[in-house]
């Protein structure tokens, strides 16, 4: 197919269609609405489910009765939205069952406001809902990715019978890139062994998320453990750049990724020997690509448009080995490569060294940036 | 190769189409492009910008703080990107929407009457591409038959007839800014 | 025995399960009355029930067709789902009133609304039984309650809602009565409704729903018996029975 210039909300949408989304329930806000928008009037278009729900509560509870017939469904939002669907989140979760949830993010907490940011990483990534689940979350820092990861997203749902969630900032939402689609086809029903869709011809199923026994309760929290040991091992994705004979590396994800891109490439032509480490899957995120890089690394350098959250991921892997150093934009703010440039710089003239919590420095060098004083 | 480009200016002057329409004749002339908008309340009525940005490799940052290449197409805009353009940039600025003159010599102003040209065209929302015209002769990598080719390949059906009146446009636009560049002393 | 004495049978759409409900509660009735009704209807393997939290949370152990089971309230909302992509197949929730009139009013007018083709049994007794007896949206004026002790201040608690009168002005609603299983004519009654809410959903014709006044005497603090007295002489004054809504496709519709 030849590419087209996509916004990266409407990508996402008409790439779940071609992976043969059946059903999608959603509740309008900034900056996700496109996608809302794009399949009101693309599903019905098809003879497919749309609804457009009365709350994120209604919709992502949409999803879960849907998912539990077994055919393609997904749910969009933005932050707050997100936060109101945590509770069906932990249902679908706990009931195994697969479902696709993208989160447009937004700078927050609270109401916050619409801008880029990433600071639901930690929602996303370590919970959000109640109990104890693995979550699969994808975050593409391009439209192009954007719609492969759509694609995959189903595809690993159903494998695992997992959650698969999407997350992006605001601005990847809202960006038009050239990006090839995959074709469209009817979506195929598969007849999972476990879909409750009427008990013709066999025994009569339940789904329900409900193990009175905690023994039972821990059985399967175990099993969900079991088959998230399969998808560390098989699922985990990365794009690396510059790295083979980097001194220092910069890990990013999503938009503060290619924000580092920028910076990396000025640094290389001004002969300074730096890479990046992007994470395509955050969860399952890549610790054995980033173990590896400890042993080349002098220092490393975790830029997020939030207040450090994968940070913690990447001090786990370190594990004071090396310094790692910290800049973040939270907030809605979207990083300029200027200012990654500047952390390369001062990390590469030195001195860095192992801190407890790379917040604290960058916390110091933040209230001197923006001129403000220190509470 | 990558060049960073802002639009600028009221909501209404077609500031988002403007870089739609560079990015799709970037796209097509194979290179990597994006487009982001600012987005939210500051779509209703105050100044809207779009980025674009295109580049013969993988582009990193869809953001940029000090662009080469700006186009403001009212007084805000001006007094705003003059501000950030990068040294030895170019700034198309539309002379209908601004009083003053330019206040930095480091950087290649060029003002162009979009607004008064539009109208001699007869539509007043061609601004935009009179100053996108204006903006290709500092942009080698496209050309005004690419955007035309654009324009043909992209707009919508409903609006093809309307295909003359932006060639015209860009032309006039290119054509006005060639003229501004034989002003600027070498 | 001759089916000439046969007065009980376990209906096909029901399990061999024992349920867990307490003496003298009309939850087993109601289940039984939605039982005989896909029994007769003969759509057991082409339901699928939606439980709710309460009570009944457990009602797929109960029917023999496939079951799922919501978070507290957002059943309709979850029938949605079911529905939409299933078009063919017969859906219905089981829920009490603090699930439905309380934490899940949102999705329950949304559904009506819409005019979801789904059927909603609503059980309506006065309080939240699962937790221990708590006052409902439903609970009477003046009703002692573990969280009205001094019985409901509707100066400072509020009043009831009355669920059927308030979905009965929504368009999407094909189908709204309200019926109690205090007495066997009643319970005649009541079957009859269920019957006309689920010959609603095969045929199309919108939302339906049968909102059962229903006992509750654990928590009431009566004997059975009782419990059927306070139906008849305190919640039915509060809540009158009665078809509150009935297009005219339905009243054609003969059970």
């Amino acid at each position: 197919m030849p590419k087209e210039l996509w916004k990266g909300n409407e990508a996402i949408a008409e790439a779940a269609v071609r992976a043969g989304l059946e059903a999608y329930f959603g509740y309008p806000i900034t900056p996700q609405t496109e996608i809302l928008e794009y399949l009101s009037r693309r599903m019905p278009e098809l003879g497919r489910a749309f609804v457009q729900a009365e709350s994120e509560l209604g919709a992502i509870n949409m999803v879960y009765g849907a998912a539990c017939t077994g055919v393609r469904v997904m749910s969009s939002s933005s932050s707050p939205g997100i936060s109101l669907m945590m509770e069906g989140l932990s249902y679908i979760a706990g009931t195994e069952i697969p479902a696709v949830l993208v989160n447009v993010m937004r700078g927050g907490p609270g109401l916050g406001n619409i801008a880029p940011a990433q600071s639901d990483y930690n929602q996303a990534v370590r919970g959000g809902g109640h109990g104890d689940y693995p979550r699969i979350v994808l975050a593409p820092a391009s439209v192009q990715e954007a719609i492969d990861l759509t694609t995959l997203s189903f595809d690993l749902a159903e494998k695992y019978r997992m959650i698969t969630m999407i997350i992006l900032d605001g601005s990847t939402g809202q960006m038009m890139e050239p990006a090839e689609m995959t074709a469209l086809s009817e979506p195929k029903r598969k007849n999972f062994e476990w879909a409750t869709n009427g008990a013709m011809n066999r025994e009569r199923r339940i789904l329900s998320s409900i193990y009175l026994n905690p023994l039972d309760e821990e059985k399967t929290n175990l099993r969900m453990l079991k088959n998230w040991k399969n998808v560390q091992a098989n699922e985990v994705r990365y794009k690396e750049y510059f790295l083979e004979d980097a001194k220092y590396v910069i890990v990013g994800f999503g938009t503060a990724g290619r924000v580092a891109l920028s910076a990396v490439r000025e640094a290389r032509a001004q002969g300074i020997k730096v890479g990046l480490l992007r994470p395509i899957t955050v969860s399952p995120f890549p610790y054995e690509a980033l173990d590896q890089l400890t042993s080349q690394a002098e220092a490393f350098l975790v830029a997020e448009m939030n207040m450090g959250q994968m940070l913690d991921d990447v001090l786990l892997t370190v594990r004071g080995r090396v310094p790692v150093e910290f800049y973040g934009r939270p907030g809605g703010v979207v990083p300029f490569h200027n200012e990654i440039l500047d952390e390369i710089h001062r990390i590469a003239t030195g001195p860095v060294t192992v801190q407890t919590d790379p917040r604290e420095s960058w916390l110091t060098r933040m209230y001197g940036n923006l001129k403000i004083a220190v509470p | 190769m990558q060049k960073e480009i802002i639009i600028a200016g009221f909501g209404g002057q077609g500031v988002l189409f403007g870089g739609q329409v560079l990015a799709y004749a970037a796209m097509d002339n194979g290179l990597d492009v994006t487009w982001i908008p600012s987005y939210g309340p500051e779509m209703r009525g105050g100044t809207a910008n779009c980025t674009v940005v295109i580049a013969d490799h993988e582009i990193g940052s869809p953001l940029v703080k000090n662009p080469p290449l700006a186009i403001a197409l009212n007084l805000p805009s001006f007094d705003k990107y003059e501000e950030t353009l990068a040294k030895g940039g170019t700034l198309v600025v539309n002379k209908s929407m601004v009083d003053h003159a330019q206040r930095r010599n480091d950087i290649h102003t060029l003002f162009v009457p979009c607004s008064e040209i539009a109208e001699e065209i007869g539509d007043r929302k061609l601004l935009n591409m009179v100053a996108v015209g204006a903006l290709l002769t500092s942009l080698p990598e496209i050309k005004v038959e690419d955007v035309e080719k654009a324009l043909e390949g992209h707009l919508p059906a409903r609006h093809k007839h309307l295909l003359p009146k932006n060639f015209e446009a860009l032309k006039r636009g290119f054509e006005h800014a060639q003229k501004e560049w034989d002003k600027i002393p070498a | 025995m001759t089916t000439e004495n046969l007065v009980y049978e376990r209906p096909e759409a029901f399990t061999e399960m024992p349920t867990h409900y307490c003496p003298g509660c009309t939850h087993g009735v109601a289940h039984r009355l939605v039982a005989e009704v896909l029994d007769e209807m003969g759509i057991v393997d082409k339901t699928i029930g939606v439980a709710p939290v309460g009570c009944a949370v457990f009602a797929y152990n109960y029917f023999d067709t496939d079951f799922v089971e919501a978070p507290h309230g957002r059943a309709p909302a979850m029938a949605t789902g079911v529905k939409r992509v299933l078009p063919d197949r017969v859906v219905f929730t089981y829920q009490g009133d603090g699930d439905l009139a309380s934490i899940g009013m949102g999705e329950i007018v949304h559904a009506a609304a819409r005019g979801e083709n789904i059927t909603v049994i609503f059980i309506n007794n006065a309080n939240y039984g699962m937790t221990g007896g708590q006052m409902a949206p439903t609970t009477l004026p003046g009703m002692k309650t573990s969280s009205s002790q001094s019985g409901r201040d509707v100066e400072t608690q509020g009043y009831p809602i009355k669920v059927s009168e308030m979905l009965s002005t929504l368009e999407g609603v094909g189908y709204c009565a309200r019926r109690s299983l205090h007495d066997p004519k009643n319970i005649r009654l009541a079957k009859k409704a269920i019957r006309t809410a689920f010959e609603t959903q095969v045929r199309g014709l919108g939302f339906s729903m049968v909102e059962l006044l229903s006992t509750c005497p654990t928590n009431w603090g009566m004997t059975p018996v009782n419990a059927l007295k306070f139906v008849e002489e305190r919640m039915i004054p509060a809540y009158p029975l009665g078809d509150y809504k009935i297009s005219d496709a339905i009243k054609q519709i003969k059970v």
